[in-house]
């Protein structure tokens, strides 16, 4: 049975463009944390690149902080802890910047003198990217959560949302290796490794959408699903196993790495602001107004058309 | 324990919106925002079409996913069922709007009126800058519940303690009342109706019923 008119899915929007920054800039930012500190031990430059790092997460949340009604009220976003994922992430912030912080200046050798020797830069690399993790996480769960839009509420889409970080991260990290130093030897690996984690990922909540999702929001995934294979993972696959085989020059691993990013925050605001249909509504029984009540279990009626 | 529920029949129901009237009228809300809603819905495919009445709105969950997303408990749940906003701690944020399966959170940035830029007496009145920039929705009318039950009266069965969609519904589809009551206008009609309820495979146990036949049983 079907319901239309009134009761079609709609487009919502509550969450906008501003809000999707959150998703792309938290997702990327937390992803290049990682990146940045797994490259730390091969002696990789970390100032940059988990600058950019807090700037990209900073960036997110100051947006969301745009988008929101009440914007001098924001602090009353920690008081639900107990179930809110929106709380989880805005808790976890806090200790995200101040590790990533204090482990940037610690790296910059910024930090008073006689600290200096006792601050463990990795250890506290780590530990920023650790939570982290746990920050992008709090982002996929947020999108799960939105029981109101079947497109965010599916479960696929907490791994297209983790790899989608993790993959921006690596090729965040080749991106900014540009400018600095070449990117330990295992990062263009990883970042195919995480490649074919995204793609399949994402194959796999659109074939999930098919099967009950509102066609609108599938049609709006369906449109951006070439362009983001081809670009977004076969072209910078083939960068990055060309770069493994032939390393002559750093601008196409920083190439791939940039498709990998923007192809990411194109897939993030596709999500948020295209495919975020309502479910609409549906009745699953017709009222039995106006005739014999029995007749109600026979419906839809017999109905012969003239002329047949 | 009361838990307070509406009842919409659908058989009754004739799509008029005097409910949505009455319920602009009693709460003020600002152009295109509907806290309770009729929609038209068109169902079947052709030739076997029927066209249907479906009164919506905030269904007051038992387990409402838009108390479980809200950052700052600003949506709770009364003890008596009704799922109420405290706008000062709200922030604005929408994840409850996004969270709910029944469209019914509405979030205005900007006071708005009903006739261009300049608010009719009534508008000028009533107008309330608490709920600008916060989310609203149907509140069961619970300032005229809790004061129709202050003084003695029983939400459903008095006017004066009753929602106003409730009171002035003309075709009398709309019922309200305590479902923990076995002898409530509500429980009588669920016994005697079949009745189902709106995506009712969510899992938020929605405290808003839809009769749509008899039950001889």
């Amino acid at each position: 049975m079907t319901a239309i008119l009134d009761g079609a899915p709609r487009l919502q929007r509550n969450w906008d463009s501003r809000a999707a920054c959150n998703f792309i800039g938290g997702g990327a930012g937390t992803g290049l944390l990682l990146a940045s500190a797994a490259a730390l031990p091969a002696g990789s430059n970390y100032f940059p690149s988990a600058l950019l790092a807090v700037a990209l997460i900073g960036f997110g949340l100051s947006m969301v902080w745009l988008e929101i009604g009440r914007p001098f009220r924001a602090l009353n976003v920690f008081f639900h802890p107990q179930t809110s994922w929106m709380t989880r992430e805005a808790l976890l912030s806090v200790p995200l910047f101040a590790l990533a912080g204090i482990a940037i200046l610690a790296d910059q050798r910024l930090v008073p003198l006689p600290f200096q020797a006792r601050v463990p830069v990795a250890g506290l690399a780590s530990a920023a990217a650790a939570v982290g993790l746990a920050f992008m996480f709090c982002q996929a769960r947020m999108l799960r959560a939105s029981r109101g839009v079947p497109a965010w509420r599916e479960p696929a889409l907490q791994a297209v949302i983790i790899a989608t970080g993790i993959a921006e991260g690596l090729g965040l990290l080749l991106v900014v290796s540009l400018f600095v130093a070449p990117p330990p030897a295992w990062v263009a690996p990883a970042a195919i490794a995480a490649l074919v984690a995204r793609a399949i990922a994402w194959e796999y909540y659109r074939q999930r959408l098919q099967t009950w999702a509102p066609a609108a929001a599938v049609a709006a995934l369906h449109r951006i699903s070439l362009p983001l294979q081809l670009v977004g993972h076969l072209l910078p696959a083939a960068l990055l196993g060309a770069a493994i085989i032939a390393p002559v020059s750093q601008l196409p691993t920083a190439v791939a790495g940039l498709a990998v990013f923007a192809t990411g925050a194109w897939l993030k605001l596709t999500v948020v602001t295209r495919a975020g249909f309502t479910q609409g509504f549906t009745i699953p029984f017709v009222p039995s107004r106006g005739r014999n009540p029995a007749e109600t279990t026979r419906w839809p009626p017999q109905i012969t058309q003239p002329g047949r | 324990m009361t838990r307070y529920v509406m009842v919409a029949d659908l058989r009754r129901c004739i799509g008029c919106q005097t409910c949505t009237a009455a319920c602009k009228q009693a709460n003020a809300t600002p152009p295109g925002v509907q806290w309770r809603r009729v929609l038209d819905l068109e169902v079947g495919e052709y030739p076997a079409v029927r066209r249907v009445f479906v009164p919506t709105g905030c269904q007051h969950c038992s387990d409402p996913p838009c108390e479980w997303v809200c950052p700052t408990t600003a949506t709770r749940r009364r003890p008596d069922g009704i799922v109420q906003i405290l706008y000062n701690l709200c922030i604005g944020c929408a994840a409850c709007a996004v969270a709910c399966p029944y469209e019914a959170r509405y979030k205005v940035e900007k006071r708005e009126y009903a006739f261009g830029h300049e608010p009719t007496a009534d508008e000028a009145l009533r107008a309330d800058d608490a709920v600008i920039g916060v989310a609203t929705k149907c509140t069961f009318c619970a300032d005229t519940i809790d004061a129709g039950v202050a003084r003695g009266l029983t939400p459903g069965e008095h006017p004066e303690a009753t929602p106003a969609c409730v009171n002035l519904c003309i075709s009398g589809a709309l019922a309200f009342g305590d479902i923990d009551d076995s002898e409530s206008r509500v429980s009588k009609l669920l016994r005697e109706n079949k009745h189902f309820r709106m995506h009712e495979e969510q899992g938020t146990n929605p405290g808003f019923y839809y009769l749509w036949d008899r039950d001889p049983s």
